[in-house]
C-alpha cells in the first residue's frame, strides 16, 4: 500500500514537472474557460428572462456550466499523453520496473485533477471579477470543485482506456469531438432543465455531466440541498472509481498486443 | 548457481496470425554475455519482451533470475535492468531527474539514491549535462543514459535490445567497450540482441542464431564457426623448389586436411587454424623448408548463418 502511494506520488511528480515546463500550455488551460465564459455569457445573457428559467443572473447560472464543460473538455484528452508515452517507449520502460500498474493510471488522473482544480479556481475568480455571486459560499464552491474533479476523472480515465486499447490518436479525437457538445448540451450547463424537451431531460438524468451540475448547483444555492449533493456526488464518485479500475485493467490487453 | 535466464519452448502469435515465436528455448548462464542474433522480425524483441514481463507468451515457460515470468512478474522486474530499442526517457526531464525517478521506482532512496545517481552520471560521462533536459542531448548521450537507467538498482540480469542500432560507428565502439566492461566488472548476466554479426562476435561469450521464431544454432562464436568445415590455412613457401619436401613434411601434420599445392602456395583446412599453424611451421622447419607468409582465414558468423538459415544474413 505504501509503495502504491509513493509510486503514485512520484509518477504524478514526474508529470507535473513536465507540465510546469510548458507555460504556454498552462496559459491555454486558463484562457480557454475565460473565452467560454465570455462567449456564452454574452450570447445567452437574456435567456434568464424566459418564463420558468428560475435564475436571476445568467452569469451566476453559467459559472457551474463553464466549470463542467472545462472539466470534460480538458480531461478527455488525457489519453493523448498516454499514447505519446507508449510511442516514445516510456510506457514499456515503466512496465518493466516494479511500479504499481495502477500508479501509472492514477498519476495521469491526479495530474489532470490538479490542473482541473487550477482551472476551476480561475473560473470562480473570473466570475467574481465579472460580478457573479456565490450565495452558497465556500462550501458551495468546494462542492463545485470536487464535482468537477470527479467528472474530470471519469473522462480522463475513459480517455486513457481508449488510448491504451485503440492506440490511435484519431480514435480519441473522433470520440471526443463526438461527445463534448452533446454531453454539455444534454445537461443543465447552459439551459435550465425545466425548459428542456422531455426526452432531453430523460437523457440528462443519465449524463454524468448533469450529475456534477446537479450536485454543484444544489450546494451553491442560498439554501443548499445536501441530500442532492450527496446522491449525485455518490454517483460521480462511483463512476470515477469504476472508470479508474477499468483503465488499469487495460494493461492486461496491452500486454497481449505488445 | 542458478541460470540467469531459462526459456523453454516459447510460442507467441500476434493478432493477424503473425507467428513471432515458434518454440524458442535458450539458457543464459549466470554472469555471461549471451547474444541473440538474427535479422529484424526473427523474434528477438518478442523474446526480450516476454523475458522482461512486458508480453505474455501463448505457450512455454521462462524464468529470469530464478523467478517465473508469468507467476512472479514483480520479482522478475526487481531483478532486471532493461535497455529497450526505443529509449523511453522523459524528454522534458533532466538526465538526473530521469535517473532519480527510475531509482525511486525500484525503492532506492535517500542518500543511497543520491550517491548511485551521481556515480552513474560520472561513469557514463554525463555529469556535465545532468541538469539539462534530455531532449537536447545527442543520441549517443541518450543511449548512455538508457544504460545508466537500467543499472540504477544494480540488477542481476541486464537486457540490451539492439543497444547500438542507429548509433554512428564511433559511438557504437564506445558502447561496445562499455558493455564489455559491464560484463567483466559487474559480473551480471547480459542478454544482448543484435542484428550486427560483428557485435555478436565481439561481445557475446555465447550466442544463439534466431530465425523464424526459433533458435537455429547455439554455441560460442568460435564453436559456431568451428562447426563449419574449418579455417582456411594458407602458407607461402620461400622457394617453389621446396615443394616435395614440404609435401612430405606437411603430411605428418594431422591437424591439417585437404592439403593442396599451387606453385609456392600451400592451402589446407583445419578445425582450429591457430593451433594447426605452429605444428605446420614446426614440421616445415625440421624439413628445412622456409615459409614466407602464413594466413589463417576464419569462417565468419555470416557463413554460420548461411549454413543454418539457408541464406545470407541480411540485417
Amino acid at each position: 500500500m505504501t509503495t502504491f502511494v509513493s509510486h503514485t506520488f512520484w509518477m504524478t511528480n514526474r508529470r507535473l514537472k513536465v507540465l510546469v515546463k510548458q507555460p504556454a500550455f498552462v496559459l491555454i488551460l486558463l484562457v480557454q474557460p475565460a473565452i467560454w465564459l465570455f462567449l456564452f455569457g454574452n450570447l445567452f445573457r437574456r435567456v434568464v428572462e424566459l418564463p420558468g428559467f428560475g435564475a436571476a443572473s445568467y452569469l451566476d447560472y453559467l459559472i457551474p456550466g463553464v466549470v463542467v464543460m472545462t472539466a470534460v473538455s480538458s480531461n478527455m484528452w488525457a489519453g493523448m499523453g498516454m499514447l505519446e508515452e507508449i510511442e516514445r517507449g516510456t510506457m514499456n520502460r515503466l512496465l518493466t520496473t516494479p511500479v504499481a500498474r495502477s500508479a501509472i493510471m492514477n498519476a495521469a488522473v491526479v495530474e489532470q485533477a490538479l490542473s482541473t482544480t487550477v482551472q476551476v479556481v480561475a473560473i470562480i475568480l473570473l466570475g467574481l471579477v465579472a460580478g457573479a455571486e456565490y450565495p452558497g459560499g465556500p462550501a458551495g464552491l468546494t462542492v463545485l470543485t470536487v464535482a468537477a474533479i470527479l467528472l474530470g476523472t471519469i473522462f480522463s480515465a475513459l480517455s486513457n482506456t481508449i488510448g491504451m486499447l485503440a492506440r490511435q490518436r484519431e480514435t480519441i479525437i473522433g470520440i471526443n469531438s463526438m461527445l463534448l457538445l452533446p454531453l454539455t448540451f444534454l445537461s443543465s450547463a447552459f439551459m435550465a432543465e425545466t425548459l428542456m424537451p422531455e426526452w432531453m431531460r430523460t437523457v440528462a438524468a443519465a449524463n454524468p455531466v448533469n450529475w456534477a451540475l446537479d450536485a454543484a448547483r444544489a450546494a451553491m444555492s442560498a439554501d443548499p440541498e445536501w441530500g442532492t449533493v450527496l446522491i449525485r456526488g455518490g454517483w460521480l464518485l462511483a463512476a470515477a472509481v469504476a472508470m479508474l479500475l477499468l483503465s488499469t485493467r487495460t494493461f492486461r490487453a496491452y500486454q497481449k498486443s505488445v | 548457481m542458478t541460470d540467469a535466464v531459462t526459456a523453454c519452448d516459447l510460442g507467441k502469435s500476434y493478432p493477424g496470425g503473425v507467428r513471432a515465436l515458434d518454440g524458442l528455448s535458450l539458457t543464459v548462464r549466470a554472469g555471461e554475455v549471451f547474444g541473440l542474433l538474427g535479422p529484424n522480425g526473427a523474434g528477438k524483441s518478442t523474446t526480450v519482451k516476454i523475458l522482461t514481463t512486458l508480453a505474455r507468451p501463448d505457450s512455454g515457460t521462462a524464468t529470469v533470475a530464478g523467478h517465473d515470468v508469468l507467476r512472479h512478474p514483480d520479482r522478475v522486474r526487481r531483478a532486471i535492468g532493461v535497455v529497450a530499442q526505443r529509449s523511453g526517457l522523459d524528454p522534458m526531464a533532466s538526465g538526473r531527474d530521469n535517473l532519480t525517478l527510475q531509482g525511486r521506482l525500484f525503492g532506492v532512496r535517500g542518500r543511497a539514491l543520491h550517491t548511485r545517481v551521481g556515480e552513474l552520471l560520472e561513469r557514463f560521462d554525463l555529469t556535465g549535462a545532468a541538469g539539462r533536459a534530455v531532449r537536447g542531448w545527442s543520441g549517443g548521450m541518450q543511449r548512455r543514459l538508457d544504460v545508466a537507467m537500467a543499472l540504477v538498482h544494480r540488477p542481476e540480469v541486464l537486457f540490451l535490445d539492439e543497444p547500438t542500432t542507429g548509433l554512428d560507428p564511433e559511438v557504437r565502439g564506445a558502447m561496445w567497450a562499455e558493455i564489455g566492461r559491464l560484463a567483466t566488472e559487474e559480473s551480471m548476466a547480459i542478454l544482448l540482441t543484435t542484428h550486427y554479426l560483428d557485435e555478436a562476435d565481439r561481445l557475446a561469450a555465447r550466442l544463439a542464431i534466431v530465425d523464424g521464431g526459433r533458435i537455429v544454432a547455439e554455441g560460442t562464436p568460435t564453436e559456431l564457426k568451428g562447426e563449419l568445415r574449418g579455417d582456411a590455412v594458407h602458407l607461402e613457401l620461400e622457394k617453389a623448389a621446396d615443394e616435395p619436401q614440404a609435401r612430405q613434411a606437411i603430411g605428418t601434420v594431422t591437424r591439417l586436411r585437404e592439403v593442396s599445392f599451387d606453385g609456392r602456395l600451400l592451402s589446407a583446412r583445419a578445425d582450429d587454424g591457430a593451433a594447426a599453424v605452429p605444428a605446420a611451421l614446426a614440421a616445415l622447419e625440421s624439413a628445412g623448408v622456409g615459409v614466407a607468409t602464413v594466413t589463417v582465414a576464419r569462417p565468419s558468423l555470416d557463413d554460420v548463418y548461411l549454413r543454418h538459415a539457408g541464406r545470407r544474413f541480411a540485417a
